[in-house]
This record gives structure tokens, sequence and C-alpha cells, in this order.
């Protein structure tokens, strides 16, 4: 660094507007590091799935990363494929998607989340809602069939569409919505590893563990989200389980199987779509968890993650303007008695 | 507000003040009705002739109608051009009557027209009332037209029933379209593509 500012004057006596304490943290280093922590889910999503894995994940992220190129140039919103955002956009999106998805679907996905969830707000860090989840419920919507195709586990060729109905099964939530809970042949060690059908990123609940807990430690994220959704899934579910019976599926089958981890740890603490304040942030994971246990019991679709973040990613600002009081409100009017 | 003309009276509904682009008006059956091109078409036809023909009486009567009970007068007058629409379509188009269903009596309560009796046509003249609805009236169906069209196109892969973008695309076509999310992310698009041109 040199001894001088850009515009001349000698940096020792140079003050700069607020803030003047700066963190070492940036754009770029934040997704470094969730793109770090993803690594051991993706591992485990290319050690099952295979060249398929392969195939959604170069497709999600190539795609992202032009759409972000492509937005940035065109649309002139603040941002820079440098900062990595298109690229843990991307990762993500194929995360949530299940490893036989076309590529042209990819693509969409791309779009939808990269055009219209992020830069038709504003760019980074104006969305309202989390890009990939975004895409996601829009690839669910548009294409229930191809989105709720499981490949088995272990099949790790590519896979062509004559061939591809005689090695699909149906996921655990899906066992569990048919109440068909009995024919579930993944032990609860299956689950926790990964070895189930599913999206590349709700396999594996050990690798999206690890992968949290390093944000965890390395303070990217903070404990409040992940905890109070974990916690009410498990406390919602367990409560269901004991007063409403078995069929209802175990706390530690709800805590392991679909996409909880993976939402709970990487996409409801999206910085930019969640609450500010610590407050703020228990209320916004206790409404994720309670959504998701409740669509899961009750709802139509067999998995509630990604539209429980969403939800919540919508009310949002509404807990950033309630918690904590503003300032000045609430304040006893003690000069109008004077 | 200086005087119009009357070239402007009629276009302004179709640009710069757009029903359903501009002024947001007439969202309900927008969304739901507009999953295809001819429903567009039919939903506009409609809006067209009871919007005229209701801005014409209602400026006809507006030194008739009493202040005080103007609304109510306003939706009998309203009301008639709707039950006449609702008659003709089910006896001559009853496949359009069908798709659109409910919300061919709705036009009765539609933001729309009764927003132009209230606007416009209680004060100005006959001459200028009709050409406001009919400009408004067109430019609502240019509107929901182009968003049936987008929508039908992207839903199904077909314009006004025909196969358009091939065998290929209509067998994985992207059901959101035709479901509610389609209907707001397309309005979406089209009124913030709209802005970016009129801002230039």
């Amino acid at each position: 660094m040199s001894e001088t500012t850009s515009t001349g004057e000698d940096r020792r006596l140079f003050v700069g507007p607020s803030p003047h304490l700066r963190d070492r943290d940036s754009i770029p280093s934040v997704m470094r590091w969730v793109v770090l922590a993803l690594l051991p889910a993706v591992a485990v999503s290319l050690w099952f799935f295979g060249l398929e894995a392969a195939r959604v994940h170069v497709i999600a992220v190539a795609g992202c990363l032009a759409v972000e190129w492509a937005c940035l140039r065109w649309l002139r919103t603040p941002g820079s494929i440098r900062d990595g955002s298109a690229l843990v956009t991307g990762l993500l999106l194929a995360m949530n998607l299940p490893p036989t998805t076309p590529w042209w679907m990819i693509l969409v996905g791309s779009v939808v989340a990269i055009f219209l969830a992020k830069h038709v707000f504003g760019g980074l860090g104006s969305n309202l809602f989390n890009p990939a989840l975004t895409a996601r419920v829009f690839l669910l919507v548009a294409w229930p069939a191809q989105m709720t195709t499981w490949l088995r586990p272990g099949v790790r060729g590519l896979v062509d569409a004559a061939t591809l109905d005689t090695m699909t099964g149906a996921t655990p939530l899906g066992l569990l919505k048919e109440g068909r809970l009995s024919e579930i042949a993944a032990s609860s060690m299956d689950l926790f590893v990964g070895q189930v059908g599913g999206s590349l990123g709700e396999v594996s609940a050990a690798a999206l563990l690890l992968g949290g807990l390093v944000l965890l430690a390395r303070r990217v994220i903070t404990w409040e989200i992940p905890a109070t959704f974990l916690g009410t899934v498990v406390a919602v579910t367990g409560a269901v389980w004991v007063f409403g019976g078995p069929q209802h599926g175990t706390p530690w089958f709800h805590l392991v199987s679909g996409g909880l981890m993976l939402g709970a740890f990487f996409m409801a603490t999206d910085m930019v779509t969640s609450p500010m304040t610590f407050r703020g942030r228990l209320i916004f994971g206790v409404g994720c968890g309670l959504l998701t246990a409740v669509i899961r019991l009750w709802g139509g679709y067999p998995e509630g993650v990604s539209f429980a973040i969403l939800l919540m990613n919508a009310v949002t600002p509404l807990i950033d303007r309630m918690v904590p009081t503003p300032f000045g409100r609430g304040v006893p009017k003690a000069k109008e008695a004077a | 507000m200086s005087e119009r003309t009357a070239l402007q009276e009629l276009g302004k509904g179709v640009w710069a003040e757009n029903p359903l682009l501009v002024m947001v008006l007439g969202m309900c059956p927008s969304l739901a009705v507009t999953t295809t091109l001819a429903n567009g078409l039919g939903m506009g036809a409609a809006v067209i002739f009871v919007l005229t023909c209701s801005n014409v009486v209602i400026s006809m009567l507006r030194r008739v109608i009493p202040s005080a009970v103007r609304i109510p007068a306003f939706i009998v007058v309203i009301a008639s051009f709707v039950t006449m629409v609702d008659l003709v379509m089910e006896g001559f188009l009853p496949d359009l009557h069908r798709s659109l269903g409910v919300f061919i009596p709705l036009i009765v309560v539609n933001c729309i027209i009764l927003a132009r009796a209230e606007a416009f046509a209680s004060k100005n003249s006959v001459w200028k009332s009709a050409l406001d609805g009919i400009g408004m009236g067109v430019g609502f169906t240019l509107a929901i037209t182009v968003l049936g069209g987008i929508r039908e196109l992207l839903g199904n892969g077909t314009l006004l029933g025909m196969p358009v973008l091939g065998r290929g695309f209509q067998a994985h076509a992207a059901l959101v379209m035709i479901l509610p999310p389609g209907g707001f992310l397309t309005l979406g698009l089209l009124m913030a593509a709209m802005q970016a041109r009129k801002g230039r």
C-alpha cells in the first residue's frame, strides 16, 4: 500500500467518511468460504450420482455465470462476476435439482435465479428472495415430472431418457407422504450419509452438516437461524410423532432427510434475504421450521423446505421493521403531559 | 391541464395511461383469464364494448345523476351492458363464454370501467367520453392479449390453439406460465419493460 491516496493526500493524515473500522471480510471472501463449505456435499453427490451429478453442477454454474455476465453488462445493475455470488448461486441451484434434470431446464433455472430473482430486483444485495430457491420452485411448478424423477444412488454413468424409468425410485419423504413409510429401505445411517434418492444437495446430511459447521466456525453464518430452524422441525415432528403415531416419521428421520440441512445452513442463512437482528433471526428460523414441518406433515408436497424459506424471505422486511422496536417508537409520551 | 385533442383522448389509453400496465387497474380478470390468447381477446372485446357504451351513457346522464348516488347509478348502467355482453356471448360464443366463466359478469365491478365513469365520463362531453372509452378499452385489450399470448406460448407452445413452437417444445411446455405465478411474472416483466421504454 502506498503512502498517498489516489488523490495525492498523505494516507496517514487522511480521514475518510465512516465506517472507519473495517473487517477483512468481503463479498469474495464470504463466497469463497461458502463454496469451500459446499465442497463436501458436492463430493458426496458426485460419489453417488457420478457423471449425471457432474453434468448438473457444470451446467448450473456455467449457466449462472453466463446470465450474471449478461445481466451486469446489459442491465448495469451493481455487482461483479468476480465476487463469486453467481458461482455460489449456480452451485446451490445444482444442489437443489435432481441428478437427471435436462440441460435446458438447468439453463432456464439459471435465468430465473440470476435474472428474475436477483437482477430484476436490483442486483446482489437487493433481492427479496433467495435466487437459487426461486429457480428451484419455478422449475418444480413448471416441470413437476422432471423435478420429481429421482435417480437411485449408485448409478454413476450418464443415463439416457429411454432407460431412466428403470433406475428411479421415490425419495424417503415422498414415501412418507404416500403413507408407505415401511417401504423405506434406507437405514437412518444411509439417510445421514446420503445413500438415498433426492436432489444433489439433499442426500447427504453429514456432508452438509460438516460444511455448515465450517461456516459457523468461520462466522460466515450465525447460529440463530440453523439452530432454531432445525430445532423447530425436530420439536414439531417430535410432538406429532409422540402424540400422532409413528406413521408421521421420527424426528430424526425428518432431520436428516430432504433438503433440511441444505436449507438450514446454506439457504435460510443467506445474508441478503434473512433478518438483520438477533431476535429477527430467531423469529425467521422458527417460522422456517414451522412451515417446513407443516408442509411435510399435512401439505400437498412431500418436501417443504424451499417453500418455507421463500415464504419467510417474503416477511423478512416486516421482521426487520418490527424487531427491535424502531428508535423513538414506544417511548412514553412524557412531553405531552408536561 | 391543457385540453387534449380528439386523437390524444383516443391514444392515451393505449400507451401513456394504459389501464393495465400504467394505472394497474383491472388486475383480477387480467391475471385470472389470460391463460390463452383467445381468452385475452374475448375479454378485451367485452371490455371495449361495455366501457365505450357505459362511458357514452354516463356522460349523457352526467347532469341528471345526483352526485350522492352516482356510484350506484354508474353500476346500474354498467351492469345493463354487461348483461348484454353476457347473453350475446353465451348465445353465439359458448366456448369462450365457458372459459371466461364468472369473469364476464364480474366486468360490472371491473375498476377500469368504474374509474373511467367516475374520473372521466361524468365530467366530459359524450364525444370525448366515447373516444376515452374506446382508447382505454383498446389499451386494456392490447395489454391482456399480449399477456395471454406470452402465457399461452410458453405454457402450452400454442397461439390461438395452434401449435407454434413445435412438438419438442410442447411436450415440455412450462406449466408454471399457465398457473397464477406465470401471470404475475409476465405482468411484472411487461410493466418493467414498459417503464424502461417510457423512461428513455
